[in-house]
């Protein structure tokens, strides 16, 4: 469903930099299906960020692999095929003062829909002010059956 | 409470007239039963009639675990073989194991320290001790066992290990005091949630934690995790074994049992004997062992000692907590650490765990120091400024407390080797040839 009221959580990994531990992630993934994905890497370690089919599943490989696993709620806003059209959405937040922690984009084959992942500062703020400007969000359903 | 209150709150000169008499009776019984002293005497012209005063005893040569080691298993014991009921030993990782043995009454000597170190933790008749420390050759097990049943308390002897068991058995049995290494308390505690055990469910309210170094930092975190008073126990195999020294729930330092082991601080380096309040080596040297009486051992432990009248009531000297070991202490890039300034700068930090482990390198020239820290897992929020933060906040606390650069490497928990006994904690890949 696409609605203006919902948000989607996602997994943050914590990935230290040591050959394989980033496959060794993936792998504990194997067993759902990633909608999602981005890789944020700092000299010496990395978070994945990823959606997936099913958290629980998700998360219980993961930690019984030891991997460091939080899960966090986040937006996934459909942006309009235009130009500028994120900008002029993002806008919105920041005249309200709130921060984009992390971003991250995918699309839909089948809708031609551009689908922005945003992680904000505030995330309360963030969702009244995603119904009260009407914005498009995609539910957690909505992406599992179209993605 | 104070168990033996005559003995712990004596005053200054009826106890010193105590530690000569014991001492004398001691040099006189070493001179006569152990052929390895004798000879030490021998060597520098000593009778055991030279010493007449406590000071008196700086004039005997010191033992050391070398000389332990070449004794090896058992040329130290003062008794016969048929007076010897227990036997321990040390684990011998560097190098040949220090045996110690034990007379019936040694026994009762061991019970009765560990008894003090009980009280001191606010024990009382029945309460159960789970003592977490490893039953076998390691003194630890035993002889806090032998403290529980001299005290009059219930032992729970479920040995280290099975952490899962080991939270079952804290949450059933619902036992008042734990006993174990600090590092593997620290993960029972954190394991608790895991298992979701809540400190409602348990029933501890204190822990006796000792056989390695530990900090203020991990004390704090102890108490939080567990809803207990932790306190700090000292002893080694060489010398009886744990409960040479103990907390008291001033936390002031731990009190000697100088009614048994008559503690010297000496200058590593010129063997001087040191002043009060003066940072050195500890010295031991006991009073009251009958099969392995040990003269003037060098611990190469690193504290001071305060002889003032403690607040509990106790007058027995205090140890001011190990600050590092003679030879546990690095140098890299020229500078003195002991691990257990990194240990203290990292519990300064929010999100360490406590588990972790030092890395000495070198490239070429250039000494490195890597120190891996475990993150841990409430602090953990998928957000990069956080740990970039923590890295940095670690890096700075490390820096002002040892003035070295150090790499930090943020881990996972749990990945880091955690020790149900002794922690390995550095690893010195340096060759020094």
């Amino acid at each position: 469903m696409i609605t203006n009221e919902h948000t989607v959580k996602e997994l943050s990994i914590f990935v230290n930099n040591k050959k394989g531990k980033l496959q060794d992630a993936l792998n504990c993934l194997s067993g759902v299906n990633i909608r999602a994905l981005s890789i944020a890497d700092t000299l010496k370690f990395g978070i994945i960020r990823c959606i997936v089919s099913d958290n629980e599943i998700a998360i219980k490989t993961l930690e019984d692999n030891h991997f460091l696993v939080k899960e966090n709620e986040v937006a996934a806003i459909i942006i309009d095929d235009k130009p500028n059209s994120l900008n002029n959405i993002l806008n919105i937040f920041t005249e309200k003062d709130i921060d984009i922690e992390y971003a991250y984009a995918f699309s839909n084959n089948k809708t031609n829909e551009a689908i922005v992942i945003i992680c904000f500062s505030d995330m309360e703020l963030a969702k009244d002010l995603i119904k009260k400007e009407n914005i498009k969000v995609l539910t957690k359903e909505y992406i599992d059956e179209n993605f | 409470m104070i168990w033996n209150e005559k003995v712990e709150c004596m005053g200054k000169e009826e106890k010193e007239a105590l530690q000569l008499k014991r001492l004398k009776e001691t040099v006189n019984y070493v001179y006569e039963n152990v052929p390895l002293y004798k000879s030490k005497f021998d060597e520098v012209g000593l009778t055991p009639d030279d010493i007449q005063t406590l000071k008196d005893i700086e004039k005997i040569p010191f033992t050391t675990k070398e000389d332990l080691r070449s004794a090896y298993p058992f040329d130290l014991f003062a008794v016969s073989q048929d007076d010897v009921v227990e036997l321990h030993s040390s684990s011998g990782t560097t190098g040949k194991p220090v045996v110690a043995g034990y007379t019936k009454n040694d026994l009762d000597l061991w019970g009765e320290i560990i008894a003090r170190a009980i009280a001191m933790a606010g024990g009382k008749k029945h309460d159960k001790i789970q003592n977490a420390y490893g039953y076998g050759l390691f003194t630890g097990g035993f002889g806090i066992h032998h403290g529980a049943l001299k005290f009059g308390a219930v032992a729970v002897p479920i040995s280290s290990g099975n952490t899962k068991k080991q939270i079952e058995v804290m949450e059933d049995f619902q036992t008042n005091i734990l006993t174990c290494t600090p590092s593997y308390a620290l993960y029972i505690a954190e394991s608790l949630e895991k298992y979701g055990v809540s400190l409602d469910d348990i029933n501890l309210k204190s822990g006796i934690f000792g056989a390695e170094m530990w900090t203020e930092g991990l004390r704090d975190k102890l108490e939080e995790k567990l809803g207990i008073l932790a306190l700090n126990i000292y002893g080694l195999t060489e010398i009886l074994g744990p409960g040479v020294a103990t907390e008291c729930s001033k936390k002031n330092g731990l009190h000697i049992n100088d009614d048994c082991f008559y503690p010297e601080i000496i200058d590593p380096k010129t063997n001087k004997t040191l002043g009060e309040d003066e940072m050195g080596e500890l010295v031991l040297t006991t009073l009251t062992n009958e099969a392995m009486p040990i003269l003037r051992y060098r611990t190469k432990d690193l504290t001071s000692i305060e002889k003032d009248k403690c607040d509990c009531g106790r007058t027995t000297v205090r140890m001011m907590g190990i600050k590092g070991r003679t030879d546990d202490m690095l140098k890299i890039k020229g500078v003195k650490v002991f691990p257990s300034q990194i240990e203290k700068a990292m519990h300064t930090v929010e999100g360490v765990s406590g588990n972790y482990q030092i890395i000495v390198s070198r490239e070429a020239t250039l000494d490195e120091l890597q120190i891996k820290v475990e993150i841990s897992k409430d602090f953990f929020t998928g957000e990069i400024k956080k740990l970039d933060l923590m890295e940095i906040n670690l890096f700075n606390a490390i820096r002002s407390e040892t003035g070295l650069r150090a790499k930090i490497i943020l881990s996972e928990p749990d990945s880091l080797p955690k020790s149900e006994g002794k922690a390995k904690r550095v690893i010195d890949k340096r060759k020094f040839e």
